[in-house]
């Protein structure tokens, strides 16, 4: 196992008067994709949203690369590499697909840079190329997908936080996200990756956390879970007693 | 006398006049609109507290240049000035209630507008205060016998059109202005992008009471007085521009800004200039009731 790179300690986070996360710890090292499990409301994407900062922990501690990230803003979390793809991908609709693109790198002030990132992206998603002065509302689920990871590429992400990218895709559209999710997985960037498909997610996670109402319920190598009858009645929610 | 080519040639030079203050004014409207979905209602006082500072600041340039040079720095000196009040107004006034429901932040706005306008009555004393230099408002080159386009006249053109080619720039071809266009649809999904959209809110109130405070530059000079209620009227009319050209959109607002001024001329020569103010907000109401969206805005406008 790589080096660990974000280490999240005890994390409470609350909606109003209401516990989202009830002290959950969890570790990504950066030759993994870890995986959050859980049924709705279990508290996946509120731990991506605390993690990118979207979200205020009310206690713990979240580390990342050795610095504590805990209270920082959003746009500082970003500058420290991580970033985080929403769940409903949250494109621009009304931006062109380079638009959407070029704000995906905001922080970098370097212009032949960004043509350069931009051109990668679409050498990775060529249908992201040939649509590229098209409003981002007018592409299809999969390529708005697509347009959403190339955004966050753009970033030249250290960690990455996937929260859902199964969701609203065409079943035959999965299996490519899956193969995209395995080769950034492979060039080196570490995954965090949130998922309601559970098949999916363990298919590709090197490790897994099922949370279940704000608490880790279990965790264990990707492999093993897929196989433990226990992940499946937590994941289903149907756990009947 | 007048022939009707006169007139309608009269009309449309002043209508454009007219148009060019309420597209400025408005442009700070509908990008404020636009990004945080905000009637700001103390626009209006910002563009009278602009012709204030111009003036004052005249009062000190025109010791070194009383003419063309010494009110170009004194607008600029009241750009800088109303950049900074828009963004300190944004900041102790409305950022407390981003969060709260979109009513408050009317009614703070309107209360804005009453604070920023009583402070400058107070300071002025209420009176009308005139404006002299050694531009001449009269110089110009004659069209016909009757009509003259002034140099005053076609310098706002100019500036008004630069303004808007350089905003039109700004908004469509920086990283800001395409930041700008992103947080008006989706606040979070920017943050995520790195970008801190309270920043860029704060920018977009600054520019916005920068090209108000030009307008009221222009103003002093086109009609040499300056009064603390100048505001109020231009404020209705630029924001009803805005409503016209679709408001949150920057196209609309200059176009619904022009519109307006040349409707607003054409109606003062029909039925008499003490229907001017009936005319444009007539106008106002068979807009919102045919096409309440504008003229190039795309998204429904929410009920208050």
């Amino acid at each position: 196992m790589g080096e660990v790179i974000l280490k999240v300690e005890n994390l409470e986070a609350h909606y109003g008067k209401i516990a989202a996360l009830k002290g959950i710890s969890f570790e990504v090292a950066s030759d993994q994709i870890v995986t959050l499990l859980g049924s709705n409301g279990a508290g996946k994407s509120t731990t991506l949203k605390t993690v990118s900062g979207l979200m205020r922990a009310s206690a713990g501690k979240i580390t990342f690369l050795g610095e504590d990230i805990t209270k920082l803003p959003p746009h500082e979390i970003v500058r420290r590499g991580i970033i985080h793809l929403p769940e409903g991908r949250r494109i621009f609709k009304d931006l062109t697909v380079t638009e959407n693109l070029e704000l995906g790198s905001f922080i970098l002030k370097d212009d032949a840079e960004r043509k350069r990132r931009i051109n990668s992206v679409f050498e990775r998603f060529p249908r992201l190329g040939e649509r590229q002065k098209q409003l981002g509302g007018t592409l299809s689920g999969g390529e708005q997908q697509m347009l959403a990871i190339g955004r966050g590429l753009m970033a030249k992400p250290k960690l990455l936080l996937m929260d859902e990218p199964s969701m609203g895709i065409a079943p035959l559209i999965v299996k490519d996200i899956s193969i995209i999710i395995r080769k950034l997985h492979a060039e080196g960037t570490p995954i965090l990756l949130v998922e309601q498909n559970s098949k999916m997610a363990l298919g590709l996670a090197d490790y897994g956390y099922v949370l279940d109402t704000g608490s880790i319920a279990l965790q264990g190598k990707g492999s093993d879970l897929k196989n433990d009858e226990n992940v499946t009645k937590a994941y289903l929610g149907a756990a009947k007693k | 006398m007048f022939t009707t080519g006169e007139l309608i040639l009269q009309q449309l030079v002043n209508g454009l006049i007219m148009g060019s203050f309420y597209a400025l004014v408005a442009l700070g409207f509908t990008m404020v609109y636009g990004i945080i979905k905000l009637i700001n209602f103390a626009h209006g006082d910002i563009y009278m507290v602009g012709a204030f500072i111009s003036f004052v600041t005249f009062g000190v340039f025109s010791y070194f240049s009383d003419g063309v040079l010494g009110v170009i720095l004194a607008v600029i000196a009241s750009m800088i000035f109303c950049a900074a009040l828009g963004f300190a107004i944004q900041r102790v006034a409305y950022k407390p209630l981003f969060d709260a429901p979109r009513l408050s932040l009317l009614i703070t706005a309107v209360g804005v507008s009453l604070i920023v306008h009583n402070a400058v009555m107070v300071q002025t004393g209420g009176q009308f205060m005139f404006f002299q230099s050694s531009i001449d408002n009269t110089a110009g080159f004659p069209i016909t016998e009757n009509i003259t386009i002034t140099h005053v006249q076609i310098f706002m053109f100019i500036i008004t059109a630069a303004l808007m080619a350089g905003l039109t720039w700004f908004i469509g071809r920086t990283m800001w202005g395409k930041a700008m266009r992103a947080i008006s649809q989706d606040k979070d999904a920017c943050r995520l992008m790195g970008i801190n959209v309270n920043k860029v809110i704060g920018l977009t109130f600054m520019i916005g009471s920068a090209l108000a405070a030009i307008a009221g530059g222009m103003a002093v000079v086109y009609y040499g007085q300056v009064h603390f209620f100048m505001g109020y009227m231009i404020g209705m009319k630029a924001f009803t521009a805005a409503v016209i050209g679709g408001i949150g959109s920057i196209p609309g607002a200059m176009l619904g800004g022009l519109l307006l001024g040349v409707l607003e001329a054409a109606g003062t020569q029909i039925t008499g200039s003490a229907w001017s103010d009936v005319f444009a907000f007539g106008i106002l109401i068979i807009m919102l009731l045919f096409r309440p969206n504008g003229i190039m805005g795309k998204t429904t406008i929410e009920r208050m």
